[in-house]
Order: structure tokens, then sequence, then C-alpha cells
């Protein structure tokens, strides 16, 4: 809130000079993308770009960032919050035009980047398909259902993982680790086959890429619980970049922190798994083939399994899904794959 | 060409020949024949009244005459009627039943080819419908006279059917009327489109059209003067070819050759018919009527060959002048910018010539892409677009780099003023591409579209500023807003400075509001 007002206060004052408003935002251009070794993430180098309406091109792209924090102003102050999609319908009650929604969203992360907050700190968040099922109590924090509490085993479904449930407290559990599962096929097996008693997990749905809420939450789990993060993902090189953001976050997101877990694991499905299980495969495409050269000249693969695993893809030339498991049996990825894995 | 006139002349009447010939002056089938007889016409008309310096106002109409096939071709009775000095009565006959055949050899610029358009029109219509002519005339405004004739085609002589006589109400000059087969319906654009360049090449007429089915098209006079009528000149002497220097000597009634070169050629003094003759290695005492054929061919090289003469004189050309050339263009065209040019005038073959040009960009009639008007002693050139030298030279520059591009609206125009125009061949409208000729259009030309490249630059930059102003005064206002509500503070910051104002300075407007189609029913 701070922020916000200081940033109203610059821009009012340089008007009220008889200037034109200049506005220092940090350069996330791929040349400004920088991996911190220490971090183990993509973060931002010290050039900035400036976004002055003494330009005629960047006056709109000026008014759209200012109202986007009069915005979330406005959010916080009514502890309301906002989607991504929301925003962009808001917009055009004030006559702040945005081409789509890509504009709009672009905007959220360029004033992310301007006030170094994540959009869920001023209460903006993407449409979210995430879950997490698991023994868990948490408190809410969100207006109305202050101190409410939720046991996080008491829908089987799981519970979605929105803006309440981000903010919320911990108040107890018994669990030792945390899984999260790419889809959700494997997240309701594993909570048929009681995966949350018989490993003490918290389990999580990333429903495919990791959505920042739930990298948020998976971190507050390992630092503020102290639980072990396992990612377990499709044997291919998109499961791999899964598991890679979620411990180092995203180079779309070099300008925030906070939003990884550098120490989880990721446990599989390795490409080594897919020969020692002898799992169903299928041929690696010209994309995939592709993609694993690109991962391979990334600095946050050159650590172990990602280099041999890349290797050994590239070998093989053979992906497989989670789901591959069930030659065996529906159960042998719970029984026989999981304790490997997890070393029991 | 030449040469058939010369040796059919003794055993043919010219009426005949040039009847016989008549595809030479684009009578080729009813929709030309159409086109022609009426610009014949009206071609006369303007000459009439330019030559007493009379604002023309001509009356043109085309209508139906029933006693012919139903459908086109058919028959149309064509009227034109002007303002000029007229013809008086005694010699109204021979204007328009007789060709004549003078012996003279001077040279001025004139509209027509032949120069006896209107008794090709009288011999078309005979030939085709059989019907005669009505011609009127009135020199005074008090009385007219007129006749319904015909032309006696192998005596090449009128034929006086009935004589008519009366008041003549104030009006001077000349009606004429004559029924011919045409065929309008594949005629109408092209007659449109010649009444209307004509127009543009004489912005001081008014010219009022009614049309076969009664629709009347008016174009009024933009301007008040009259240029001054061209004038007779002398051939120069590097522009005569043997022909012509046979027929100059069989009629000289004159002394020696040095006389005979001063008293035939524009600009030839003693010194310097003297100074060509010792060239040319004469005697200038010799009797030209004594020159055999090897002489005077030998005489017409010298006479080209020869580097001594003065230029020819321009002096004798009649040019629009750019005011003229500017006010027509406008008219027809309206265009939003519209820049002229009148080069100097310059030579080729012993000919002088201008070249005027305009180059007009914009506004509501002219249409996507390049469109070409041209314009050959004020006679608009309607046919053999795409052979014309003007053409060569616009395909020959690269119009992107003047800032216009395929689809841009631009109407180009260029007018050549000369004693004789360079057709490649009788009945062609277009203009061979002698090298002087083209060199001057491209001068023109490209001066003109560096003078509309710098109208699109500013136009451009003005449309950017109007551009900018627009989006500052949205956007401002909401970034102070916001900015207030973000800081807590009541007022807004002072922002207006911020916004630029919007300099709009008018440029090229141009719209003179005359010469639109009023469309009656």
């Amino acid at each position: 809130m701070a922020k916000l007002r200081a940033l109203g206060e610059l821009v009012y004052d340089q008007i009220e000079r008889g200037e034109h408003p200049v506005l220092r935002i940090p350069d996330r251009s791929v040349s400004n993308i920088i991996y911190d070794e220490k971090l183990r993430q993509y973060v931002l180098g010290n050039k900035v770009t400036l976004r002055t309406t003494r330009n005629v091109k960047h006056l709109r792209a000026f008014a759209q960032l200012i109202w986007l924090a009069y915005f979330s102003k406005l959010l916080s102050e009514s502890h309301k919050t906002s989607t991504l999609r929301d925003v962009f319908y808001s917009a055009q009650a004030y006559r702040v035009d945005f081409e789509d929604q890509d504009e709009s969203d672009e905007r959220i992360t360029e004033l992310e980047a301007l006030l170094g907050m994540a959009r869920e700190e001023f209460n903006v968040y993407p449409e979210e398909r995430s879950s997490i099922f698991g023994n868990l109590v948490i408190e809410y924090n969100v207006p109305g259902y202050e101190g409410r509490r939720l046991d996080l085993t008491s829908h089987p479904d799981g519970v979605m993982i929105g803006p309440a449930l981000t903010t919320a407290d911990f108040v107890e559990t018994d669990a030792e680790l945390v899984i999260a599962i790419e889809k959700g096929g494997l997240f309701t097996r594993f909570i048929e086959e009681k995966v949350h008693e018989r490993f003490k997990a918290i389990l999580v749905n990333t429903a495919g890429q990791a959505p920042r809420a739930t990298r948020y939450l998976l971190r507050r789990l390992r630092s503020e619980l102290n639980l072990p993060v396992y990612i377990l993902t499709d044997g291919d090189p998109w499961g791999m970049h899964i598991a890679m953001v979620i411990i180092s976050g995203s180079a779309n997101a070099a300008h925030l922190t906070q939003l990884n877990v550098p120490d989880a694991s990721w446990i599989g499905v390795w490409a080594t798994d897919i020969l020692k299980y002898k799992l169903p495969y299928d041929k690696l495409t010209d994309a995939d083939v592709k993609r694993l050269r690109e991962l391979a000249r990334d600095p946050r693969y050159s650590g172990d399994p990602w280099r041999s695993q890349i290797d050994s893809f590239l070998e093989h030339r053979r992906k497989s899904e989670q789901e591959a498991f069930a030659k065996y049996g529906l159960t042998y990825i719970v029984d026989k794959y999981l304790p490997d894995k997890l070393g029991r | 060409m030449r040469r058939s006139v010369g040796a059919s002349f003794s055993e043919i009447s010219p009426s005949e020949f040039f009847y016989r010939n008549r595809d030479l002056a684009g009578f080729t089938n009813p929709t030309r024949a159409l086109y022609f007889s009426l610009k014949e016409l009206v071609e006369n008309s303007l000459d009439s009244c330019e030559a007493s310096q009379t604002p023309p106002e001509i009356l043109v109409s085309i209508e139906v005459d029933e006693d012919g096939p139903s459908e086109d071709p058919r028959f149309y009775r064509i009227m034109v009627q002007d303002n000029g000095t007229g013809i008086p009565a005694g010699d109204l006959a021979d204007a328009f039943g007789r060709v004549f055949y003078g012996s003279k050899f001077k040279l001025r610029q004139s509209r027509g080819i032949f120069g006896m358009g209107a008794t090709m029109t009288l011999l078309y219509a005979q030939a085709t419908t059989g019907k005669p002519a009505f011609v009127a005339s009135s020199t005074t405004g008090r009385r007219y006279h007129g006749l319904l004739m015909k032309v006696d085609i192998e005596r090449n002589r009128p034929v006086i059917l009935r004589r008519l006589e009366g008041r003549a109400r104030g009006w001077r000059g000349t009606l004429v009327s004559a029924t011919i087969l045409g065929d309008y319906q594949k005629a109408e654009s092209k007659v449109i489109s010649y009444l209307e360049q004509t127009a543009m090449a004489a912005p001081y007429a008014s010219i009022t059209f009614r049309d076969p089915r009664g629709r009347q098209m008016v174009l009024e006079r933009v301007a008040d003067s009259v240029p001054r009528p061209p004038r007779e000149t002398l051939p120069h002497p590097s522009g005569v070819d043997v022909e012509t220097l046979r027929k100059m000597v069989k009629a000289w009634r004159g002394g020696g050759l040095a006389d005979f070169m001063v008293r035939n050629f524009q600009r030839v003094g003693p010194k310097t018919a003297e100074a060509f003759l010792a060239y040319a290695k004469f005697d200038p005492r010799t009797d030209p009527r004594t020159l055999t054929e090897a002489d005077l061919s030998r005489l017409a090289s010298a006479l080209r060959s020869y580097g001594g003469f003065l230029p020819p004189d321009a002096s004798y050309l009649s040019t629009l002048g750019p005011e003229l050339l500017e006010a027509g263009v406008r008219r027809l065209l309206q265009p939003e910018f519209c820049a002229v040019e009148s080069r100097r005038p310059q030579a080729y073959e012993g000919h002088p010539f201008v070249v005027e040009a305009a180059v007009a960009y914009g506004g509501p009639r002219l249409k996507p892409g390049l469109t070409v008007f041209r314009f050959a002693n004020r006679i608009p050139l309607l046919y053999d677009e795409s052979s014309d030298v003007t053409w060569k030279v616009l395909n020959s520059m690269d119009l992107r780099s003047y800032r216009v591009g395929p689809e841009d609206p631009v109407g180009v125009v260029v007018h050549l003023v000369s004693t004789k125009i360079p057709y490649k061949t009788i009945g062609k409208e277009y203009i061979a591409d002698r090298p002087e000729v083209e060199r001057e259009i491209r001068l023109a030309l490209r001066s003109l579209f560096r003078a509309l490249r710098n109208y699109l630059s500013r136009k451009e930059h003005m449309v950017g500023v109007a551009r900018r102003a627009n989006i500052y005064s949205k956007y401002m206002p909401l970034i102070a807003r916001f900015s207030a509500e973000l800081a807590g503070r009541a007022r807004l910051p002072r922002y207006e400075a911020l916004i630029p104002r919007a300099e709009l300075a008018g440029e090229g407007g141009g719209e003179d509001g005359a010469g639109e189609r009023a469309q009656d029913p």
C-alpha cells in the first residue's frame, strides 16, 4: 500500500512541476535476465527502461500502469481480489482501454517489476485450477472467513488453491512430505490409494505448469512447515520443465523472487525410469528433441539429475506419461514406484 | 500521307478524298464516329470563340432520331452551338460544304488534325443517314441565317435545300446540327470524358451537355480570361521536308534564293540566308523555280543539318499558363492538392513546343491509382493512352520515392503545345517519344512530384501532430486523476501544459465548387 501511494506521489509531483512523469521500470528483456546461482533462479539485472509520457508511444501504457496501481489500491482497500480477466474488463469502466487480456496481463507484470511485488500482493490472481489434499488444517484470513478452519482432507476431489487458501495460516498437520503432481488423474489416484496416509503426504495437483499461487503455497509448505517437496511429472522435456519452474522459478517472473522452492526434488518420471521400469513409450517428436536441446543450454539444467536425464532422453528418444505405470496395474505406481523414488 | 495528298489532288475532289480516307480522321465505326463528330464540332466552336477572345458558351446535345433503327447503332442528331464570331451569311454554305485546299505554307498551332472536322461530320452524316445538315449563324446578334444543306462530294460544293432567316434575339455564334449513325451506349464514357477534359484545358469555357436521355451536365467556367489565340507563323527552316519545299517553290513569285529564304521562313534575315546558302553551296541569286529535284533534296537536307539558324520562335504558341491550367484541373478533379508547371519553350526538328503539366492528389473525384490526362493543343487525347510518351516517362519514375503508393489517388496532366504535335501516326491519339519532348515532360513531372512529396510529408506531419494531441488529451487527464487518487490528494495536478496543441495549418483545401455534374430528369 505504501508503495502504491509512493508511486502516485512520484507521478503527481512530476506533473505538478510541469514535467512529463518518468517511471524507472526494471528491464525484463532477455538481455537483462540473469541466472543467480545462489538463489537458484533467474533474476533481473540492473538495466531499467524508462516509461515517460514525453514519448507519445508510452502514453497509453503509462495510463494503463497508473490505472492498475489505482485499481489495486481500490481492491486492497475494499478487501477484494480480482482475476486477471476481471482486471481486463474493469479497465473499460475507467475509459482505460486494453487491446486484449494479453496487454493487461503484460501491464500487470510491469507493475510487479516496478513495485517489486507479486501481483497476488496487490490482490490480482490468475484463474485457478490447481488443488491440494492432505492432513493439514488451515485457518482463513480473508474477510468474512476470518478464523474459520478447514481440514484439507474434507473434500475427496481436493481443495482449490485460490487467494483465500494461499493467504491462510497453517494450523495443524502430521504430514511429513509434500508431493506435487502434474496431472489431475494421478492426483485422484493418489487420494484413492490413500497416499496421504501411507506416506504422510500433502498432495498438490499443479494441473500442468504450476500457477504462481501454487508455487507460493509450495514454498510456504516448505519454509513454514519444514516439509520436503517432491515433484512427479510426465517423463518428457515438458514435464521436466514443470518441475524446474517449481524449483527455480520461471524466466517470465525473473522480476520476482520468493516464488520457488530451491530444494524441492524432481523424482520422476525420469528418462532412465522409462528403461528401468520398461514403461510403454512414445517416440520423441522433433519438437521434443528441439526443446531438450534448448534445456541443455539453460544454466538451471547444468546439475543433477537434469544433465544426465537430458542425455538419456536424447539417447533412447522415448517419453512416457505418468499413466504408463498402469501397465503393471492401477496401484503399482503407489505400491512400488513411489517407495522406490522416495527411498523407502 | 502528304505525298498521297499531293498526288491524288488533281484527280478527285478534296471532300471525296477525305471521305474515302475517313478512317484516318477517326470515323471508323458508329461509336468512334459519334465521338469524333462531336469532338470536331466542339473544337470548331472553341476555336471560333477564342479567335474573338470571347469566353466560350458551348451547348452540346445528342438526341435520338427515331427514323433509324430502334437500337444502337442508331440515328443520333448531334447539335453544337457556340457564341463565337459567327459566319457571314454569304460564307455559310462554303464553310461547311466545301473543303478548301489552300496554297499557303504558314503554320499555326491548331486543335484539329485536318482542320476540316465539321465537313467530315457532314459527309459522314450524309453517307450513313442520308439526312441533310442544318447550319445557322449570326454575326451581329440581330438576325440569323440558316441552311438545310448537303455536300456534293464529287464536285466539292454545298447543295442548299432550304434557306431560313430570322431574329437572332441577341445570339451571336454558330450552330451545327447533323444526324449520323452512332452508338451512344458505347461512346458515352468517351463523350463524357472528352467534354470534362476539354473543360479542364479550357477553364474559361462553359459547356452544357444534354444527353439522349435528356440528362444535363453543366461545366461552368471558372476563369474569365481567354488565352491569346495562336498566330500564324512561317515554318522554321529546319522543320521543312522536300515535299513542302517543292510546293513552296512552285508557288514562288519572288526573286532569288536569298529572298525566297527570308520570305518563306521564320527567323531568317538576309544575313542568315546568305550564310546558309554559302554553307549549302547555292547561289543566292538562283531562281528557286529552276531548282531540279536533286537540288531540292540537297537543299532540304542542308536546311536540316545547318546549325546556324536561330531557334524556332515560340511566341506564336498559345499556352494555357499555370493559372488557367490549375483552374481547369481544380474544376474537374477538385483535388486536395494541385501543382502546375509551365516549361520554357523548346524545339524539336524546327517545331517549337511547350510542355505544361500538373499533378493533382486526393479529393472526391480521383480514383485510386494513377490517372493520366493528356492534351495536345488543348485537345484531350483519349485513345491509345498506354503508348503515349507520358506513360513511358511515368513508368520510368520510381513514384515510391515521391511517397506515392500504387493505390494513392493521383492525377497527372500533360499538355503539349506546338505548331506540330508529333503524333505517331495520323488518326492515333498518342504522342511519339521524341527525345526533346520526352525530356521536357520528364523534367516537369519530376518537379511536380517533388512538390507532391513535400505536400504529403507536411500532411503526414500534420496528421501526426493532430493524432499526438488527441492521444495526450485522452490520457493525460486519466494519468493526473489516478496519480491524485493514489497519492491521496484532493486536487488534480496541473497537467494541462503537458498536452501539446494541434496546429492544423490549412493547405491546398481548394474546393472551387464549380464543375459538378447536375443531373436533371
